[in-house]
């Protein structure tokens, strides 16, 4: 750039400053363990694309002989270790964003700490970037760490990640080394939601195929990590998006003049189009698009402006303007998930603020639903929450707010916590979607819906989806489970097998897409059993992970329990209670699970049963702990 | 301008303008600090486009250390009077009445007292319960980690282990009686930003970014504008005209000049493209000691 800069005439200057000028941004954020390199890259990546000077290279020089860690060469890390305890301790323990720019692209870069109690941190830099870079050491491989904050990254919703697999000089540039961690991260993040994962073997310390493609990887053909920066899609799908914006003050200057300010969240908005006031439903018609720089024809996401309306309705600094054609919901209860920040832990019951877009309210929460295991992704049982624990909790607001959800939508689905008596911001929140119950204003007393049919019963409406292999115990201890609910007065269906091969699906043989067909068919019918208010039974071999998800997909959150039986093959086929392993490995059966047909086990199931081993009653306890831990039954 | 494909400037503006709304909605008495310099001219910029057609609904404040340039005293009261802002001068009068000064007590305790002091004492007497400053991550490796809401104990002090977590664009602004919030809103701008958004916006800034002959003394490498008779000169000193000029602004015994012929806004961005030393190297006071920016913030300065 600036040698570029320096034989530049006056005339080019300026057209080279123009093109500067309408340089994009990405921002993405570097995460990894302890010793992965963080630092070391960020350093690497400002050092060689000549962001450095002078001054702050001497610096750097003297501060690697006082402080360094790699002797006589320069420690990179140190440049962006910003704090005096930093620097002494030799790790990084807040989150730093750092700029560079190309002629490509500006960058901002928030460099966030791999230490187990900082995961807040790492989640601060995520809820802001595009991109992930995750750092790999590869002579360590995916660690516990990594999922992590691979699961961090998925659960702020950031949709492109960079596995940077780096420290390959100490494994001797080996290809093998590298695909291993390749495709290990691509098998345990397929149900994280990433649109794009890419693997790049690096040397931060030395810089291969950070910017210059190495020599020392002639077996890489994919782009070196600021190639790749420089030129990643990170389409902005808010645009794409109805339109949303949170009102942040109302610009009254004089008696003539009455607008709106705020910055649009999401969409499009232009003069003529209708919208409504989200809480109060109170509709109007965009008039002007008002900015310093003269009135637009439209406006988008991103985009800071002030509207002025067609008609004078009751507006004011916290409410939601949006698209009247396609509405966020409107509720004062909503589940979601929370990562707590802070020392004091999370109760259920205590009264905090929430800050939702620009408004804040009174809210506390009803319920923890489960905490996630972060490294295991287990859900777990909660009374609390502590700090850097994640959980899917209920809420209760003092008053109904509009909102997406924040898979739909990152701008209108996020909230922080603030502790009321400290006003520390005490943990960010993502919605997964409204609680609607019959206290609700909203919802006519008298309509007969699923919550109104379940309340009848008095229960809430789940699926129990048993799966594994034939012989693994399914029937057996759903039989079991179902007698207990009955005893209890409970009202269930049980699906297996039997009863729907016979009848519903009796047109359907065994190829994978009958099998397909069969489970899209059972699970369509427990969805209309759920809204019946059944607690309904699935017993199915249903061996692909694809069609559990979509059975899964139907119903809301938290009304899909997977049951995973797990038993062996071996142990399952010693059993054979149907003779059908028998007939299939004589080749009677074709494609039969387990001998010439894959099993997909589940990987995040709700309850996993070792079938193989402990015994059916015992078994069956556990899925009634599990129904009563989740407050299906009492 | 069309939706997709922003700019990074039409970004950085866009967060900008963001926050500003976001203070002078959320607090009572919100104030914004005025160093006169380029960073701030940009801010001010900022805040008349937030609130456009109406006026920022805040004062400026200039704490006046009396070692400004004189330059930059003119600039401050025309910009002032031109964007129709209040203007608070506060200095620190117990300083002035000791003539405290960067010659006879050096840099560090005049720049605690006449900058850190004044300053808090200004926020206290006024009551201010936000105080916007025009600071960039980038200009120092403290500044990288503080956040874009900084918040301040009733003493002013910043604790950089407490600092709150910052989360997508929804900022906690609640304080208890008595503390504060500084806000920097151009935390994500670079120089390089700063000076293409200041051609692209036209927005005025003080001459002496500009280079011109001035009289100048060289001193340990720095060279030292003489700006008025108060600078003591050195036995054998002589001031020298020299075509030199500034790319940050202080205090002037404090800020050194660079030799320069970059007179228009084009040449200063292909000068800084060019240059080997960054901005901040000009600032005595931060070469003090290790982390000397880091100590200042947490007893109070910006």
């Amino acid at each position: 750039m600036s040698e570029a800069a320096e034989n530049l005439s006056a005339q080019d200057l300026i057209a080279y400053l123009a093109q500067q000028e309408n340089k994009t941004l990405l921002r993405f954020l570097t995460c990894g363990s302890v010793d992965d390199g963080k630092s070391t890259l960020i350093g690497r990546l400002l050092y060689d694309t000549k962001l450095l000077f002078d001054d702050q290279l001497a610096t750097l020089e003297r501060d690697s002989k006082k402080h360094g860690t790699v002797g006589e060469d320069i420690d990179f890390a140190l440049l962006v270790d910003g704090l005096e305890a930093e620097r002494e301790q030799g790790i990084t323990i807040d989150v730093a964003y750092r700029f560079f720019t190309t002629d490509k692209r500006k960058f901002i870069v928030a460099d966030t700490p791999g230490h187990e109690q900082y995961t807040r941190n790492m989640a601060t830099g995520a809820s802001t970037a595009d991109l992930a870079i995750l750092l790999v050491d590869a002579r360590k491989g995916i660690l516990t760490q990594t999922r992590r904050h691979a699961f961090i990254a998925s659960l702020l919703g950031i949709r492109h990640v960079v596995v940077a697999v780096n420290k390959i000089d100490l494994v001797d540039y080996s290809q093998d080394i590298f695909e291993k961690i390749r495709d290990d991260f691509a098998e345990f993040a397929r149900n994280f939601g990433f649109k794009q994962i890419v693997a790049i073997p690096l040397s931060a310390r030395f810089g291969d195929n950070v910017i210059a493609r190495s020599e020392r990887t002639p077996w890489y053909k994919g782009p070196t990590l600021l190639d790749h920066l420089e030129t990643v899609e990170v389409e902005d799908e808010q645009l794409a998006k109805p339109f949303r914006m949170a009102v942040q003050w109302v610009n009254r200057p004089n008696l003539d003049f009455r607008g709106f300010s705020g910055t649009i969240a999401s969409g499009t908005v232009r003069p003529g189009d209708r919208i409504v006031v989200a809480a109060s439903g109170r509709t109007s018609t965009v008039a002007r698009i008002v900015t310093a720089d003269g009135d637009l024809d439209v406006a988008g996401a991103g985009d800071a402006v002030t509207l002025t309306l067609a008609d004078e309705i009751d507006i004011s600094r916290g409410d939601l303007l949006v698209a009247a054609t396609d509405q966020p919901e409107v509720a004062d209860q909503f589940a979601a998930h929370v990562i707590w920040m802070h020392e004091d832990h999370l109760l259920p019951g205590r009264p905090y603020l929430v800050k939702i877009g620009t408004r804040t309210v009174t809210a506390q929460v009803t319920e923890i639903k489960h905490k996630i295991d972060v490294n295991t992704l287990d859900h777990l049982a909660a009374k609390e929450l502590g700090l850097n624990e994640v959980a899917v909790c209920n809420f209760s607001l003092s008053q109904p707010v509009g909102f997406d959800a924040y898979t739909a939508n990152r701008e209108t689905g996020a909230f922080i916590i603030i502790d009321r008596l400290s006003n520390a911001t005490v943990g960010a929140g993502m919605i997964m979607f409204g609680l609607r119950r019959a206290t609700n204003i909203h919802l006519q007393a008298l309509d007969v819906n699923k919550a109104a049919r379940a309340n009848l019963k008095g229960q809430k409406p789940v699926i129990l989806w048993f799966t594994g292999l034939s012989g693994a115990g399914k029937s057996t201890i759903a039989n079991i489970v179902e007698k207990y609910l009955l005893a209890q007065g409970r009202h269930t269906y049980m699906l297996d097998g039997d009863n729907v091969r016979h009848g519903l699906n009796r047109d359907l043989g065994f190829t994978e897409a009958d099998r397909v067909e069969n489970i899209r068919r059972v699970a369509e019918v427990s969805k209309l059993m759920i809204d019946a208010g059944l607690i309904v039974l699935v017993s199915f071999i249903s061996p692909f992970r694809a069609e559990r998800r979509m059975a899964r997909e139907l119903v809301e959150e938290g009304e899909f329990i997977e049951v995973f039986c797990d038993t062996p093959l071996a142990i399952a086929e010693s059993r054979d209670p149907k003779g059908l392993y028998k007939k299939a490995r004589a080749g009677q059966i074709k494609n039969f699970t387990g001998i010439d047909s894959p099993y997909e086990p589940p990987e995040n199931p709700e309850i996993r049963l070792e079938s193989g081993t402990k015994s059916v009653e015992l078994l069956a306890e556990e899925v009634i702990a599990l129904l009563r831990s989740r407050g299906v039954i009492v | 301008m069309s939706p997709d494909r922003k700019s990074h400037l039409k970004r950085l503006e866009d967060e900008s303008i963001h926050i500003i709304r976001e203070v002078a909605s959320e607090f009572r008495n919100p104030v914004m600090l005025y160093s006169i310099g380029k960073d701030s001219s940009v801010m001010l910029h900022l805040a008349a486009k937030a609130f456009y057609p109406a006026p920022p609904p805040f004062p400026l404040m200039h704490v006046d250390t009396t070692w400004k340039f004189r330059e930059m005293i003119r600039f401050r009261d025309e910009t002032a009077k031109r964007l129709g802002f209040n203007l608070i001068v506060h200095t620190n009068q117990d300083g002035l009445a000791q003539n405290i000064n960067p010659f006879d007590h050096g840099s560090s305790y005049y720049t605690n007292v006449m900058k850190t002091d004044a300053l808090k004492q200004a926020l206290t007497k006024y009551g201010f319960d936000a105080a916007f400053g025009g600071a960039r991550r980038d200009e120092e490796k403290s500044r990288a980690k503080e956040r874009i809401f900084s918040f301040r104990t009733a003493n002013h002090g910043w604790d950089p282990k407490k600092q709150r977590p910052e989360l997508w664009n929804i900022y906690n602004t609640r304080v208890a009686p008595g503390e504060s919030i500084r806000v920097f809103p151009i935390s994500n701008w670079t120089e390089l930003d700063i000076w293409q958004y200041i051609m692209l916006e036209d927005i005025p800034i003080v001459p002496l970014y500009y280079a011109a002959m001035r009289p100048v003394v060289e001193r340990g490498g720095q060279l030292i504008m003489v700006d008025d008779e108060r600078l003591p000169l050195e036995p054998g000193e002589v001031p020298q005209e020299r075509l030199v000029r500034f790319r940050t602004l202080g205090c002037y015994p404090l800020t050194a000049a660079i030799e320069s012929d970059a007179a228009t806004l084009p040449e200063i961005v292909r000068e800084m493209l060019v240059a080997r030393t960054s901005e901040r190297s000009g600032r005595l006071i931060d070469h003090d000691e290790a982390g000397s920016m880091e100590k200042k913030k947490r007893e109070g300065y910006f």
